[in-house]
């Protein structure tokens, strides 16, 4: 046990760093996939749910395949029909996308308890970690340096997004869909099947977060596996203004202080660490608070969205 | 994208015996008009006339009952908007078709139907350019589009019609949210652009100086039905006029009563600062009095700080810093103050920021009173058989046309509204009378009507504050115009010095 004082109290930030990555993919990937179904003009906060049944899912396909990978392929297929749910009720007039929201994240959660009973104890195969710290002898930078794959991938995903709303003609699509119905329509396109696509690809991307959390970080399933992560993303992409790389950037901020709690406990500190662990919570009330204002609308909001209308 | 870059012909388009009935509503009935190749060609008509519904026809929105369409002569099968867009037809519209967030390049780009799967920025840019370079007028096509003033946005559009190659423009008041020199600038350039048999245009609208100035011709609409048409060089507004209404009767407005020289001012707005919607801008009103007796309007293109300041009279925004006094005594806008200094308010569109839509028409028309007695005393029961006999005095003085006093007032129609929300504002001791906007969107009736209603009261001592994006109603009414633009009040004047050309300007941001 000589390394941890070889780096004294150098140990936090590491373990923040470590614990950023690890903690924010699942944020990365319920923020970034809400981001185009916001920027379609629908909000879903049923996201919440669909995470919790994508760990259920992948969980217990990842148990009977013995396939980790099988297992994110199921939950992605399943977060997608949900947000086709959703985004399918909502194309109704007179529907609210928040009320609906709220519905299929109870359907969702109460679903992945009733059916995930029996996953609670088997082990599943956990999704592999890539080894970025096999330069350092260091045990805690090779333990914080263990990057899945997934983040990778939810990196990959914000880049490409951040392009493909700018460059291609479905990112400059779904930008006026989110803008102007209106526009929209007068120019030939159909609101409604756009936005149920983005809510399905946005629901596909919270399956895979799901996944994430019962796959690897925490790695298993359990009813409590979701801190609220679903609901966190969706104040998170008002935090980003509907930015990808703002996305990722604000998941690694919120991972972060999800890790603080953790990477204290880990260099020692006994008591009142655990203060520590609201800290992602009192970081969204912060940021709410500090970008919320009486008197000024939100800038860089998509016009049809109905929480800026 | 080739066939933009010939030089094309304009279209000739042609109605024959248009019907269009909805249920049992007959909303155009047998209209045949005639438009030219490369002309200019105005559509007149009131309110429900018909006009939106038939050029609707025109654009395949509606497919008409009977009747049919020539293009060039030639019988055209115009059954959906794809297909009339494919036919060279081009609509813009009264309120802008563009999307804010997108740049003008990107609105431009994504409005075309051959658009690739990845746009190729580089390509697409030098097309813009090449596009651009044959153009009359240039707007800036790298900034998002929310950000361009309402003239350039109009522009665009219409820019947008011609990059999509249209050979034939349907315009629906287009000049209703510009300057009258960014008016004349578009309309001109495109009574250009028809000269040169690159463009016919067909443009409903019912300025009649706009008309007269750039139209070749006019059909006028009433009622559904064509009332006649004929060249504008041989049309005076009167006769235009006639033809549109027909036989019915305008009020006729009051003289002017002279406003008494000393008297205190009832509104006085000194040093009143506050942030805007956005938080960026503020909006900074240094000084404004309005005298009893007279009616002080408020010049200025939407957007420029006229809802804020309006706002913060009704005490619905907050001020930074500032006072605002009702008879010498500050004024915070309470339903108290506004109750005992005789303040009323009339927001635009009365309906949603002045009426609680699926409350009965009686409901509505007691919102000011529903909780005090005859003697203006609070009350807890309300008394229904002062209030039903005050809202049916109230819709006969006013004629509000309503089925009955228990109809949602959401099924009015904006006119009726627009008199109910009148009746209730104007009912009992008026010192003091905000008012926006208020013939916005109305027929030539009820605009004489509500008009001369806000004259007399003028006459009868109220001061009034009209903030108005209608010049002409502000030359029609005001006794002084202050211009505001950038949030400021950027120029006043009396209304006997009054020149629409240097207001226009000032509107526009030249001081």
């Amino acid at each position: 046990m000589s390394a941890p004082s070889a780096i004294g109290l150098w140990g936090v930030p590491l373990a923040m760093i470590g614990g950023a990555v690890r903690v924010s993919t699942p944020y990365i990937f319920v923020a970034l996939g809400e981001t185009i179904t916001e920027r379609s003009g629908r909000i879903n906060l049923g996201q919440e749910g669909t995470l919790v049944f994508g760990a259920m899912i992948g969980y217990g396909v990842a148990i009977m395949t013995g396939s980790a990978w099988l297992g994110v392929a199921a939950a992605c297929v399943c977060g997608g029909g949900f947000g086709l749910f959703h985004g399918w009720i909502c194309s109704y007039p007179k529907v609210n996308d928040i009320a609906i929201g709220i519905a299929m994240m109870q359907l969702g959660v109460g679903l992945a308890i009733f059916f995930g009973k029996p996953f609670i104890q088997p082990a599943a195969p956990h999704l592999p970690a890539i080894p970025l710290g096999w330069w350092s002898a260091v045990p805690q930078i090779r333990v914080a340096l263990d990057v899945n794959a997934l983040f990778i991938l939810g990196l990959a995903l914000a880049l490409f997004l951040n392009w493909a709303f700018r460059n291609t003609r479905y990112g400059l699509m779904l930008r006026v869909v989110g803008d102007s119905a209106d526009a929209a329509r007068a120019i030939g396109l159909n609101p409604d099947r756009l936005r149920l696509y983005a809510t399905a690809i946005g629901g596909a991307m919270a399956g895979i977060g799901g996944a994430y959390l019962s796959l690897y970080y925490p790695g298993s399933w359990n009813e409590g596996i979701s801190s609220g992560q679903g609901l966190m993303a969706v104040a998170l992409v008002i935090f980003a203004r509907w930015n990808p790389l703002g996305c990722f950037f604000a998941a690694l901020l919120f991972g972060g202080a999800g890790a603080l709690g953790a990477a204290l406990q880990s260099v020692g500190v006994t008591q009142g660490y655990y203060l520590f662990y609201a800290a992602p919570y009192v970081l969204t009330l912060i940021i709410m608070i500090a970008t919320s204002s009486r008197s000024h609308s939100l800038i860089g909001a998509p016009g049809e969205l109905s929480i800026t209308k | 994208m080739m066939q933009i870059q010939q030089l094309q012909r304009a279209l000739a388009l042609e109605t024959i015996g248009m019907s269009k009935n909805f249920g049992a509503l007959q909303a155009l009935a047998d209209v045949s008009i005639k438009v030219a190749p490369g002309s200019f060609h105005a559509l007149l008509g009131e309110n429900g006339a018909g006009k939106s519904t038939l050029v609707k026809c025109i654009m395949g929105f509606y497919v008409p009952t009977s009747g049919a369409i020539l293009l060039d002569g030639i019988e055209a099968d115009l059954g959906t908007p794809a297909r009339a867009a494919a036919l060279g037809l081009g609509m813009v519209y009264q309120h802008f078709t563009l999307v804010p967030s997108l740049t003008g390049a990107e609105n431009l780009v994504i409005s075309r139907a051959d658009v690739g799967a990845i746009i190729d920025w580089r390509e697409e840019t030098r097309r813009l350019d090449a596009f651009m370079a044959t153009m009359p007028f240039e707007v800036p096509l790298n900034v998002p589009t929310g950000q361009l003033a309402a003239g350039q946005k109009q522009k665009l559009e219409i820019l947008k019609q011609l990059y999509l190659g249209r050979r034939l423009l349907i315009l629906d008041e287009p000049t209703s949210v510009l300057t009258p020199d960014e008016a004349r600038s578009v309309l001109g350039l495109l009574r250009q652009m028809t000269r040169m048999g690159d463009l016919t245009v067909l443009m409903i609208s019912h300025k009649f100086h706009e008309v007269t100035a750039f139209a070749d011709e006019v059909s006028v609409l009433r009622k559904g039905s064509f009332v006649g048409s004929g060249r504008t060089a041989a049309l005076t507004p009167a006769q235009m006029a006639a033809m549109m209404i027909g036989d019915a009767r305008l009020a006729v407005m009051d003289h002017r009563a002279s406003v008494a020289a000393g008297a205190e001012p009832a509104l006085l707005v000194q040093g009143v600062t506050a942030p805007d919607k956005t938080g960026l801008k503020t909006i900074s009103i240094a000084h404004v009095a309005v005298k009893p007796g007279e009616i002080v309007g408020i010049a200025g293109i939407a957007g420029n700080g006229q809802k804020e300041f309006l706002e913060i009279l009704a005490g619905q925004r907050e001020m930074s810093s500032g006072s605002i006094c009702v008879h010498g005594a500050a004024y915070h806008a309470t339903r108290l103050e506004a109750r005992q200094r005789h303040v009323r308010f009339i927001p635009e569109e009365p309906l949603h920021n002045a009426c609680a839509p699926k409350m009965t028409v009686a409901e509505n028309l007691a919102l000011r009173i529903f909780d005090t007695n005859a003697k203006g005393e609070k009350r807890v029961w309300l008394n229904q058989t002062r209030l039903t006999s005050h809202a049916r005095r109230l819709v006969e003085d006013f004629n509000v046309k309503t089925t009955s006093l228990a109809s949602p007032i959401n099924t009015l129609s904006g006119g009726n509204v627009q008199r109910a929300t009148l009746a209730r504002e104007l009912t009992g001791e008026v010192d003091l009378l905000i008012v926006a906007n208020p013939c916005f969107g109305l027929d030539f009736s009820a605009v004489a009507e509500i008009r001369a209603r806000i004259m007399a009261a003028r006459n009868a001592g109220t001061a009034v504050l009209l903030v108005s994006e209608d010049l002409d109603e502000l030359f029609e009414l005001s006794d002084r115009i202050l211009v505001m633009s950038g949030g400021e009040i950027v120029f006043e004047t009396p209304i006997a010095a009054a020149d629409v050309a240097t207001i226009g300007a000032h509107m526009a941001g030249h001081h």
